[in-house]
């Protein structure tokens, strides 16, 4: 196994309900390589949002480390926090989450702004990655000028353009007819085999979670044995 | 420019509520300006009045006259370098609401107003003319008095029918001057009383001193008031800028009410305006906290927030003060006699854009700090 881009040790996470504490995630340790592309899968309430959310650096654990690259990012500040996220990781959402205000090329060039980059750095590097999935033609569209599998596609180069560490998808094709589905699950399933990018995708669905090469079951907050490792399509 | 454009383009997305809320503004910032400008126009004549004139009236109370002689006293006094006089007439001219100021004053009465100019033929004209009568710019702009022209006043204080004809038209030596009074001989009054028609002759209105140095104001007017004291007619001398005030006095109220109602006016669309960017707030609170998860801090949000309330108040704040000049001018006309000087003054202005930018920030502040507070994976299930 490859070096583990990311290592959770006793990951703990409740929510409070009134007086009620529910937990969501208990005591979860598992490790993540560098080049995976990993489905985490479970019934609704099993904890694998939350998980994702953690993982991304979006929530906060009641306890134990959650390490990625290195880095233990439980003991990092909401400030450090966000410049992590700008850094590291790229967001694929269910309902895409693209700004209505914007056209296909402003948003993918939104997370640049965050970066050093000049703004002709940065609209050359949007218009390839828009180039790469196969939008060129709709790059001055606004997302409700474009079908759902086109926002999607867009919203995949939004997380991939500043080149992070690591994609997190949450239920990316749960909004998408089966073929708008396929596309999306082929292109993140291009971005891990030919660029090596190390994607973690929430899905309830086990046609989206065969595009994956492992998927971890979650049941009540618990891991639900090994890794289940997939040969690729 | 990102940012700008993003502003922008948010403050428009729910057209009807924007332009719903810069039309609220537009009206808050004019009525706002129009009232203050109301106020300021009260004040007008006692701000346009000298603190080197002193105005000398009956002590029991402005409807009493003061002897003629009483010049000639005020003038020996130490400090006084001129003193004329002048009697409020009150008359009508055609129907009671063609209302304006008409003066019966000495000779020597614009000598002490270097404030109206009056070309020297027609002062020569006036002087030589017992019946003459000079009128304001404004005045004769308003009836289409010409010089030559007859004017007939009907006599209220003084009754009968008074005869004049104009001899002179002056102007203000600037725009603060109200010029919509009339002035003639008191002689020509005095000499009619004389014959018997209506109150006792030899009598002053009020008498006004040139003096040599305003800081001497207060010690000149006890010096002239002691000159009458325990006379028939004791007299009460104060600065022209304190008797104009005592006018204004009268109406503090009415217009500490017009000053609290303008300030009101703002504080409701203050109100409308933050309640508008909540909305939008609310409605946006998972594109927010997209922005955030994607690595934006607080500050970019609170921008975007406090940029789109700030580009709205401008957009109906600039409306609001590019209309409060044509309204003013409107008001002007339609007030009439009542408000002869009605001018937006610079002050006035800067009020009304500061408040408009005030406005854009307080309305914006509550939005922009729920949404900082907002956590990212509750804003990210927000649905509205």
């Amino acid at each position: 196994m490859a070096q583990p881009l990311i290592e959770i040790r006793n990951l703990r996470k409740a929510y409070r309900r009134g007086e009620q504490i529910v937990p969501v995630l208990t005591d979860i340790s598992l490790d993540i390589a560098t080049g995976d592309f990993t489905a985490l899968m479970g019934p609704s309430g099993s904890g694998k949002s939350t998980l994702l959310n953690l993982i991304a650096g979006i929530d906060k654990p009641d306890g134990g480390t959650l390490a990625v690259g290195g880095l233990d990012i439980t003991q990092l500040s909401e400030g450090q926090l966000a410049g992590w996220r700008a850094a590291h990781i790229g967001f694929v959402f269910q309902f895409y989450n693209l700004m209505p205000v914007l056209t296909a090329f402003e948003n993918v060039e939104l997370p640049l702004l965050l970066t050093g980059l000049s703004r002709s750095q940065r609209r050359d590097r949007t218009a390839m990655t828009l180039d790469m999935l196969g939008l060129s033609d709709r790059m001055d569209h606004y997302p409700n000028e474009l079908s759902g599998g086109q926002q999607q596609r867009v919203a995949i180069a939004r997380a991939i353009v500043s080149d992070p560490t690591l994609i997190v998808a949450d239920e990316p094709t749960g909004d998408l007819d089966r073929r708008s589905a396929a596309e999306v699950l082929s292109m993140l399933q291009r971005l891990n085999q030919e660029i090596g990018k190390t994607i973690v995708m929430v899905t309830h669905d086990a046609n989206a979670a065969r595009a994956a090469r492992a998927i971890i079951h979650l049941d009540k907050g618990e891991l639900g044995g090994v890794p289940e490792l997939q040969t690729q399509l | 420019m990102y940012l700008l454009r993003m502003v922008l383009k948010n403050a428009f997305r729910h057209r009807l509520r924007t332009t719903l809320t810069v039309a609220g503004l537009a009206v808050a910032v004019l009525s706002f300006g129009l009232l203050r400008t109301v106020v300021d126009a009260w004040y007008a004549g006692a701000a346009s009045a000298s603190n080197a004139r002193l105005i000398t009236r009956n002590s029991i109370s402005l409807v009493f006259p003061q002897p003629r002689s009483y010049q000639a006293r005020i003038r020996s006094v130490e400090g006084v370098a001129e003193v004329a006089y002048s009697n409020w007439f009150g008359g009508i001219y055609k129907d009671p609401k063609n209302f304006f100021a008409q003066f019966a004053v000495s000779d020597n009465y614009l000598n002490l107003y270097p404030e109206f100019v009056l070309p020297d033929d027609q002062r020569l004209a006036w002087q030589r003319d017992r019946m003459g009568a000079l009128v304001g710019r404004q005045l004769a702009d308003q009836f289409g008095f010409k010089i030559g022209d007859p004017l007939a006043l009907r006599g209220t204080i003084y009754g009968g029918t008074w005869e004049f004809v104009v001899r002179g038209i002056f102007d203000g030596v600037d725009d603060t001057r109200v010029t919509r009074q009339m002035l003639f001989h008191w002689d020509y009054l005095n000499e009619t009383l004389r014959k018997g028609a209506g109150p006792r002759p030899d009598q002053v209105g009020v008498y006004i001193s040139v003096i040599d140095h305003p800081d001497d104001a207060a010690t000149i007017s006890r010096r002239i008031d002691a000159v009458f004291r325990n006379s028939l007619a004791e007299t009460l001398t104060e600065t022209e800028q304190a008797f104009q005030l005592g006018f204004v006095a009268m109406s503090d109220q009415i217009i500490a009410a017009i000053r609290v109602i303008s300030n009101v006016v703002i504080l409701i669309i203050l109100a409308v305006t933050a309640n508008t960017m909540a909305m939008s707030a609310r409605e946006r609170t998972a594109e927010y906290a997209t922005l955030k998860a994607l690595g934006f801090g607080p500050g970019f949000l609170a921008l975007l927030i406090v940029g789109e309330s700030l580009a709205i108040c401008a957009i109906g704040g600039g409306l609001g003060l590019a209309l409060t000049g044509p309204a003013a001018e409107g008001f002007r006309q339609a007030a009439g006699n009542v408000l002869p000087i009605f001018n937006v003054s610079n002050e006035t202005v800067a009020l009304q854009a500061a408040s408009a930018l005030a406005v854009g920030v307080l309305a914006a502040i509550v939005p922009a700090i729920q949404t900082a507070r907002v956590r990212i994976v509750d804003g990210l299930r927000a649905i509205v």
